[in-house]
């Protein structure tokens, strides 16, 4: 019996979202007494993988088959079900992410478990079943959810539980192989392309967002977007109508149909909040609504407002940032 | 071609949510249903498909009692040909995914088109359940369709990117946009919907594997703080020191 993490990884880096998962993981085997082992996908060093000792990680299998670098579901899946049995685990914690939810559904028919999705917070267990609380009615609700499989699969969502640090720990890293045929790269991707990322912070990833609205009145103002985000660290983002009318690209779009996104910090300028906007960004930690209307329904959601032009308090926020240093 | 193209019946995306007095169910009570949104994708690219091919047909499926018929309605009004309905609430992800998987292969579906995922449970689990019982590729969240003969070209969306993959029928793809426009019925459409078939079918299976113990809404919040727009700069300074999120 153990637990296993599903890590992914790119450019060599474990990505934020499978620290937290990485953390997730280690806190359920504790919670069991058993341990965490990490099935990596994507493209790993073994110094990052071997770091995973700090979320609490002892082991980390790793399969350097070439044609696992990009995300293939058939072969992911089958990958990670043959660590689940090596490894006996009766947990598989992965992200909530479009990889994790892929694998994670064939992987639960597969395992015969029980699947919970969009989970933030750690498992109760009660007898052999585990309660999960989980997002549900597009971040409107939380469920909690009764896994009562024998073996249980949860996907968490990012920004939901805190990575753990513990410094000098490290995991030790074995070379997994799960025999995958041709037929298992049924999926395989013909060509990958990566957006052009300003700043290189990923939206689904950042930690903070800048995101514009109609009120911007179009896309050659969009600077004044970049340049308080990439002051702050932060991903850029924007509403439907905006990437409706192709200010924006489709992947900039939060909201109920777009991306979800749940940062520390989530800046809306020049959105009124219509509920499906909400939808989308209202589990960010902390909201601020600048708009020049004070009667948006935005700032009803929001922690700190600023009633005001957004061409006039833009560039104000974007120098204070910039002398906080 | 056969199309099937499962739909869920949702809440309208402006409801507010409250729950039964036990928090375990959903309150319906006043709620408008529509075709969950995501779906709606991929209805319409099913029909643009079946029209760019001259031939084919698209079934909508739906796992529902029977008060989402008006919606299974305004989907053959949108251009669906047929309908079929199990006759079951949606217990859960995998009970559902039984009841398509177990139609898709006794109608032999080339391919299985559905949203991302429902926005009232959002699971994104369904379309990999599908696949799996099947033994056939997901695609999922594809943002891009097309087929030539029966090979599909679609675009899947990843963090930070988008993978260009290729699949031959039969497959699944749970859609999401910009891969079409969603249609809605016209005049016509809403005229032959009424006559065209709907079969309702009794589910199959082995019921679900996860049961939702308690609804609970999230917490309010506190309420706004405004900062003056003239000393706009004092936001950064309470992000930092009082939110500490900077």
């Amino acid at each position: 019996m153990s637990v296993l993490v599903v890590v992914e990884c790119d450019n060599g880096e474990v990505k934020k979202s499978s620290l937290e998962v990485a953390s997730y993981g280690s806190q359920v085997a504790q919670m069991l007494g058993t341990t965490a082992t990490a099935v990596a996908v994507g493209v790993a060093t073994e110094a990052n993988l071997a770091q995973l000792g700090e979320q609490g990680i002892s082991k980390v299998l790793y399969d350097a088959e070439p044609r696992l670098k990009d995300f293939v579901n058939g072969a992911y899946t089958k990958l990670i079900a043959a660590a689940a049995d090596k490894e006996q685990a009766q947990v598989i914690v992965l992200a909530n992410s479009n990889i994790g939810a892929s694998v994670g559904s064939r992987l639960s028919v597969r395992l015969k478990a029980s699947l919970a999705t969009n989970v933030v917070e750690l498992p109760k267990a009660n007898g052999s079943s585990f309660t999960v609380k989980r997002g549900a009615f597009s971040g409107k609700a939380f469920a909690d959810v009764v896994l009562s499989g024998d073996r249980k699969i949860i996907a968490v969502k990012k920004n939901s539980i805190e990575a753990l640090h513990e410094a000098g720990k490290t995991a030790t890293v074995e070379a997994f192989s799960a025999s995958l045929t041709d037929a298992d790269f049924a999926d395989a991707p013909k060509q990958v392309v990566m957006q052009d990322q300003a700043g290189g912070i990923l939206l689904p990833e950042a930690d903070k967002v800048v995101s514009g609205g109609r009120g911007m009145k179009g896309p050659e103002n969009w600077h004044l977007i970049e340049d308080l985000a990439k002051a702050l660290g932060a991903a850029t983002a924007c509403s439907k109508p905006v990437s409706d009318v192709d200010w924006r690209p489709h992947h900039e779009h939060v909201g109920q149909t777009g991306i979800t996104v749940s940062p520390n910090l989530y800046s809306a300028c020049g959105i009124s909040g219509a509920i499906q906007h909400l939808a989308g960004v209202n589990s960010s930690k902390v909201i601020v609504v600048i708009n020049k209307d004070p009667e948006a329904p935005f700032f009803k959601a929001a922690d700190y407002g600023i009633v005001g032009d957004v061409f006039d308090v833009l560039p104000k926020l974007t120098q204070a940032v910039k002398e906080l240093g | 071609m056969k199309f099937l193209v499962c739909i869920s019946n949702v809440p309208d995306t402006t409801t507010k949510i409250t729950f039964t007095p036990d928090n375990k169910e959903f309150n319906k009570a006043g709620v408008q249903f529509v075709i969950n949104p995501w779906d709606e994708y991929a209805l319409t690219r099913a029909i643009e498909l079946k029209e760019a091919q001259g031939s084919g047909t698209v079934t909508v499926l739906n796992v529902g009692e029977a008060d989402t018929e008006p919606n299974i309605r305004k989907a053959l009004a949108i251009g669906a040909d047929d309908a079929i309905r199990v006759n079951a609430a949606p217990k859960d992800a995998y009970f559902v995914a039984q009841q398509i998987a177990a139609i898709a292969k006794e109608g032999a579906y080339d391919v299985i088109l559905m949203g991302k995922e429902s926005i009232d449970y959002n699971g994104f689990q369904v379309h990999g359940m599908v696949g799996e019982l099947l033994g056939i590729p997901t695609v999922a969240p594809a943002m891009k369709l097309d087929m030539s003969g029966s090979t599909a070209t679609l675009e899947r969306e990843i963090e930070g990117g988008k993978e260009i993959v290729e699949v031959a029928a039969p497959f699944v793809a749970s859609c999401q946009q910009p891969m079409c426009e969603p249609r809605i019925p016209n005049m016509r459409g809403i005229m032959t919907a009424r006559t065209k078939p709907l079969k309702v079918v009794e589910p199959v299976g082995e019921g679900a594997r996860t049961e939702v113990a308690e609804y609970a809404l999230p917490p309010k919040k506190q309420g706004v703080k405004l900062i003056p727009a003239e000393s706009a700069g004092d936001l950064i300074k309470l992000l930092r020191n009082e939110a500490k999120v900077i």
